[in-house]
């Protein structure tokens, strides 16, 4: 039985493939293996907001309007995040990890899909109280180019201050937290000292090359957002940019577990989903 | 006719844990129909809901993992500040997205992602609780032909999530818990 809903259903479906490829060949983002379901979500949202009819209408607004276009892409990246999101995760980089970092003399960590940058900051601060981050350099890396200019301020509303505060008393921080912002109006504006050795850059996980040869990587829930075979292939590119023995740490609910990438890593931390790169691939055991 | 239905997804909030209780102990372990389920919780809540129920529940109970597939004998609970999305091939994905009718998990999110998915093969089942989150995605539902079921605001411990999920579209059936676990089993028989 074919009703009128599920034509449209179908037709839906097609028009957001050719939605997606209309992007990929204008302006070189490739949303084709992101998760169909947050991607039609978004569209359908967009859609109702900007009252067309329909998708192949955006289709066309997508093509010939940049200011569209940025909007879409803002819909697509989710940069919903905050300071020392899951305090346990940062609590265990600083008892398990940073004890392991010190030995070595320098050390460079990569967060991909930092977004506005709390994330970022609140490494730099941990990376700060442990006395490491005068020997550390952090390349904090989104694909959204809205978004990394927020990161590069560092500036934040003041009513996200109580939570922020929260958290970092919770990940086991050892100063008062507002020794590391000034409050102006209605915004807090971190302290220059926190982002001198952090590098800001555009860099989509998708469609460019590795980064850089790092000893942590940080990935947040920005895979989830991803099919599993460009979850395979975004692994794929970590593993190529992690030194050997080096640390993956991903979002509370995303795993290497069931892909391809396991062979390569240890579990170190299960549920906070930190994982060490092995020094070499063993032809026995896991 | 007999109508065979692929998955059942549930919406609750306050008073939910109880409801939701009541309902799940009733289905038993040939219970063939993969069950979803929103309630709401405080975002720093841990896994208390599902070890609890899975050790009540004869059907297997647990929080829903990134992109696991949707299988019988199962009920998938959404974790703790995240969206829970049906993915098309019968996935399911989580989003850390802004907060949907103040909710993360929200109701509404997984209804509508469901309703796309399985279309006219889908039960939704709006229970007790103090907002309107899964009035939209129960509309969804019904737009796609799926079979819609609330509540009797009568019986919910909170009554406005039923009675906004009334008012929002013309549902199948308002019945008592025991009423709808009833009904469920009742369609599981039918399934193949
Ligand atoms: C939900 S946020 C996660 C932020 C932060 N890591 C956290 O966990 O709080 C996801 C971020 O991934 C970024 N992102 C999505 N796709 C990307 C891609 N292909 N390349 C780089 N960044 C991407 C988005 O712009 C967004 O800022």
């Amino acid at each position: 039985m074919e009703n009128k809903t599920d034509l449209t259903q179908d037709n839906i479906n097609i028009e957001i493939d050719l939605f997606l490829e209309a992007i990929f060949q204008k302006y070189g983002y490739d949303f084709r293996n992101y998760g169909k379901a947050h991607i039609k979500r978004r569209l359908l949202h967009r859609m109702q907001l900007s009252k067309a009819q329909s998708i192949s209408e955006m289709q066309y607004k997508v093509l010939y309007e940049e200011a569209f276009f940025n909007l879409i892409l803002k819909d697509f990246s989710i940069n919903v995040t905050e300071m020392f999101r899951d305090p346990s995760f940062y609590k265990n980089v600083r008892e398990e990890i940073i004890p392991i970092l010190k030995t070595y003399p320098f050390i460079k960590i990569w967060h991909a899909g930092c977004s506005s940058g709390e994330e970022v900051y609140s490494m730099a601060i941990l990376l700060m109280e442990e006395g490491l981050y005068d020997r550390t350099q952090i390349y904090a890396t989104d694909f959204n180019h809205q978004i990394l200019r927020k990161a590069k301020e560092g500036i934040y509303p003041i009513s996200k201050i109580k939570e922020f505060t929260a958290n970092y008393q919770k990940s086991g921080g050892t100063k008062s937290f507002s020794d590391y912002y000034m409050a102006k109006y209605e915004s807090v504006i971190f302290n220059n000292e926190l982002k001198k050795n952090i590098i800001f850059a555009d860099h989509n996980l998708v469609t460019d090359k590795a980064f850089a040869e790092v000893h942590m990587i940080v990935c947040r829930n920005v895979l989830i957002y991803f099919n599993k075979d460009l979850q395979n292939q975004v692994l794929k590119l970590f593993t190529a940019s992690l030194l050997p023995g080096g640390y993956l740490c991903l979002g509370t609910k995303e795993t290497i577990r069931f892909s391809e990438a396991n062979i390569y890593y240890h579990t170190i931390i299960d549920n906070e989903k930190i994982f060490k790169k092995k020094l070499q691939l063993e032809s026995t055991g896991s | 006719m007999s109508m065979q239905y692929k998955a059942i997804v549930i919406g609750s909030s306050a008073g939910g844990l109880n409801a939701l209780r009541t309902l799940l102990t009733m289905l038993d372990a040939d219970f063939k129909i993969p069950i979803i389920i929103v309630q709401h919780t405080s975002p720093s809540s841990d896994n208390y809901i599902t070890t609890y129920l899975n050790d009540l529940c004869k059907l297997k109970v647990k929080e829903a993992d990134e992109k696991e597939k949707i299988m019988s004998g199962y009920i998938y609970f959404a974790p703790p500040n995240f969206h829970l999305l049906v993915e098309e091939k019968f996935f399911l994905s989580l989003s850390i997205e802004e907060r949907v009718n103040f909710a993360r998990p929200s109701i509404d999110v997984l209804f509508e992602t469901a309703a796309f998915t399985y279309k006219e093969k889908l039960i939704g089942i709006v229970l007790t609780g103090a907002n309107h989150d899964g009035a939209m995605g129960l509309r969804k539902i019904k737009e796609f032909g799926g079979l819609t079921i609330v509540q009797d605001p009568k019986t919910a411990e909170v009554n406005s999530m039923p009675l906004s999920a009334i008012k929002a579209t013309k549902v199948d059936h308002i019945l008592s818990l025991e009423d709808i676990g009833e009904l469920l089993i009742s369609i599981n028989r039918n399934f193949l």
